[in-house]
């Protein structure tokens, strides 16, 4: 399995949307060949279209509002005294998280194949509540499908969805987490294709959805490029990108620009969802690995037993519940571009705590379990060590979890 | 000889009616249970359709998914539906049955064994829902070679082209999805509307047998007659449901469903 050069890895799946050969692909119904293919068109042709690059340049900077901040976590590098320690933080973006991209660039190719209505799956309700906001921007009719767990868990989000307009789908099938979710919106569209649009909410789904999702938050590492060279001249000798990763999304864009680099260069570090330390479930299926299958649409490692039934995953953390996991990733691991570990809840809550005591940020809890690797790891170090992790979340929607399991002294001034 | 399918088709061609097939999920709501069903309502039914539950199931309505996370939660694992079938054509060799499911199951188990275990247990016919045309070419390339029916489906928004290519690559049965919804919902075109779609896809190959699935229920199944063959699915699971509900054996209500929706279409 061979990561070419100077191909956007988005395009370097084959004639059936596979990359590598065996991630990916479209295991759909019949009933979306269609609509897919559709969609695959339009994509493929406005991505090379200048006016429609300008037009999500133009709502990236005037709306989401780019760049994200690129910062040193001063006393947290001093504290831990080994690698410079920054973080990306995208969780500035307009809602509050790196979603905003691939809501923005679906709401604007619906408006383009003249749909009036777009559905979108939420797990950690980022995803949903920026939909909300495209859609509402762009004067669509909005239908989210959440899990009924992940409603109880993350209320500020569906609050702010409703608040959006959007309507409120809660799953109650399997574990009423995102799995579920992304499956009944699935379902929903292959009932509701001739009129409404679909945007899966991460680097999942069909190989389409997996395209334009990962085209969409390139925007991260674009912006990361500009702002490594003002900093320092030119890209880091010794880069290290950290982020978490439950489907893909904010990672594979955090990395995307920096692909042709050597990765003794610029390190990609994948961190997955490890679950509680007690419990055997977990949302790390290339950490601990998980057998390739077929889930939503896409080959993929995934968390599965032996007659091919998705299992249920554990994770504090509802953005990074979901047992797959994208295919650019089993892509970028297989070719051994990118390197995956997992964090524990408790590693992400740790982490939280040692953020939040030395710097004014407040990764949500995705990130959380990124920064708790990069935390370790950059001990480590050497001193001319640039590790940069992706705040890709605030903290906002996870504070009854926080306040519940820290303290309400760690939520206080959020 | 004929492929059972064909034969089924055959017989109820000469009966000058539609051949009627059932869609049971195997292991709903027990692995004994689901035999019962089989055998009970084979009486009525030409051929029978077997669903392999699956837990993402992204092309189910509700009832479906009720039935099959039932099998699921009570223990069902692949062996045990090879054994169902097996069981079943101990007494009644005749009869098909397709096999119905998510392509994932296979691909785990792996085809080529899937499909040894499907010829030794008697499986005639396999449909699989998330593995479409081309992707299923290799598939169905395997499935002819061991002597089972790779059943191709098609829906309102495959184009006249594709259809045209998927026709030309189909064995002797295809599948026809009424309308664009999960399996079990409400019919919203017009009987009239699918019968339409239908001998469009029907002047493209006369030869090859179509039914149409999705939404039949007894309301709807007689005004679709005309057709060579018509599938009821979620309002099977549903009785088996209900019955259960009110703890009333499923067996016999399934059956006197079975056998009223034949008396509609003769």
């Amino acid at each position: 399995m061979i990561l070419k050069k100077r191909i956007p890895v988005i395009d370097q799946g084959n004639r059936l949307g596979f990359w590598g050969g065996k991630f990916g692909g479209n295991f759909v119904p019949e009933t979306l060949k269609k609509p897919i293919e559709d969609l695959e068109t339009l994509f493929n042709k406005l991505k090379k279209d200048k006016n429609f690059i300008n037009e999500r340049d133009k709502y990236f900077k005037n709306w989401v509002g780019t760049p994200t901040r690129f910062i040193k976590l001063e006393n947290l590098t001093n504290y831990v005294g080994g690698a410079q320690i920054w973080s990306k933080v995208v969780s500035d973006a307009n809602g509050g998280a790196h979603k905003i991209y691939n809501a923005t660039v679906h709401c604007l190719l619906a408006k383009r194949s003249g749909k009036k209505i777009i559905c979108g799956d939420t797990g950690a309700g980022y995803a949903g509540k920026m939909l909300s906001m495209a859609a509402k921007k762009f004067g669509l009719k909005c239908k989210i499908f959440m899990g009924a767990k992940d409603i109880k868990r993350q209320q500020p989000n569906v609050r702010a969805i409703k608040k959006n307009g959007a309507e409120v789908i809660p799953v109650y099938s399997g574990s009423q987490t995102l799995v579920d979710a992304v499956s009944e919106c699935m379902r929903f569209w292959v009932a509701n294709c001739d009129t409404t649009a679909m945007c899966v909410g991460s680097t999942v789904g069909p190989a389409v959805f997996v395209r334009i999702c990962g085209w969409s938050t390139s925007q991260i590492s674009r912006e990361l490029k500009v702002q490594l060279i003002d900093e320092f001249g030119s890209i880091p000798k010794k880069l290290k990108l950290y982020n978490c990763v439950g489907g893909g999304s904010s990672s594979f864009g955090f990395w995307n620009e920096f692909m042709d680099y050597d990765k003794r260069q610029c390190e990609f570090i994948g961190v997955e969802a490890g679950g509680p330390k007690k419990s055997k479930k977990h949302a790390a299926p290339l950490t601990y690995g998980s057998k390739i299958g077929i889930l939503h649409g896409a080959a993929q490692y995934v968390n599965q037993n032996s007659d091919g039934q998705i299992e249920e995953t554990e994770s504090i953390s509802a953005g990074l519940d979901y047992p797959g996991i994208s295919p650019l990733h089993c892509f970028l691991k297989d070719t051994k571009r990118a390197r995956y570990t997992a964090a524990s809840d408790e590693d992400a809550l740790w982490a939280y705590k040692m953020v939040t005591k030395y710097e004014k940020l407040k990764p949500s809890l995705e990130p959380s379990h990124a920064f708790s690797v990069a935390i370790k790891e950059s001990k480590r170090f050497s001193k001319d060590t640039i590790v940069v992790v992706n705040s890709c979340g605030d903290a906002y929607k996870d504070r009854g979890i926080l306040q519940k399991k820290l303290g309400k002294k760690y939520v206080k001034s959020n | 000889m004929l492929n059972p399918i064909s034969e089924a088709f055959e017989k109820a061609k000469q009966e000058n009616r539609p051949a009627l097939l059932t869609y049971t999920v195997a292991g709903d709501s027990t692995k004994k249970q689901s035999l019962e069903i089989l055998k009970s309502i084979s009486k009525n039914a030409d051929i029978l359709e077997l669903g392999v539950p699956h837990n993402t199931p992204v092309a189910d309505g509700s009832q479906i998914q009720t039935s099959s996370y039932r099998a699921i939660k009570n223990g069902i694992k692949i062996n045990s539906i090879f054994q169902i079938v097996k069981d079943f054509k101990k007494l009644n060799k005749n009869k098909p049955i397709i096999l119905m499911g998510y392509y994932n199951m296979i691909f785990q188990y792996d085809e080529n064994k899937f499909l040894h275990k499907c010829k030794i247990s008697g499986v005639n016919g396999l449909i699989i829902v998330d593995l479409p045309w081309p992707e299923n070419k290799e598939f169905a390339k395997k499935c002819k070679k061991n002597s089972i029916v790779f059943i191709q489906l098609l829906s309102p928004t495959t184009t006249n082209k594709r259809l045209n290519k998927i026709i030309k690559d189909s064995q002797q049965m295809n599948y026809f999805i009424s309308m664009l919804s999960t399996t079990g919902g409400k019919l919203k075109v017009s009987p009239k509307q699918i019968l339409k779609n239908y001998k469009k896809i029907k002047k493209i190959n006369p030869k090859k047998k179509v039914v149409i699935g999705f939404g039949i229920t007894k309301k709807t199944i007689g005004k679709l007659k005309s057709a060579d063959g018509l599938v009821v699915g979620s309002a099977i699971c549903k009785e088996i449901t209900r019955s259960l509900k009110s703890r009333q054996n499923p067996v016999t209500n399934v059956s006197k469903l079975v056998k009223n929706l034949k008396n509609k279409i003769l």
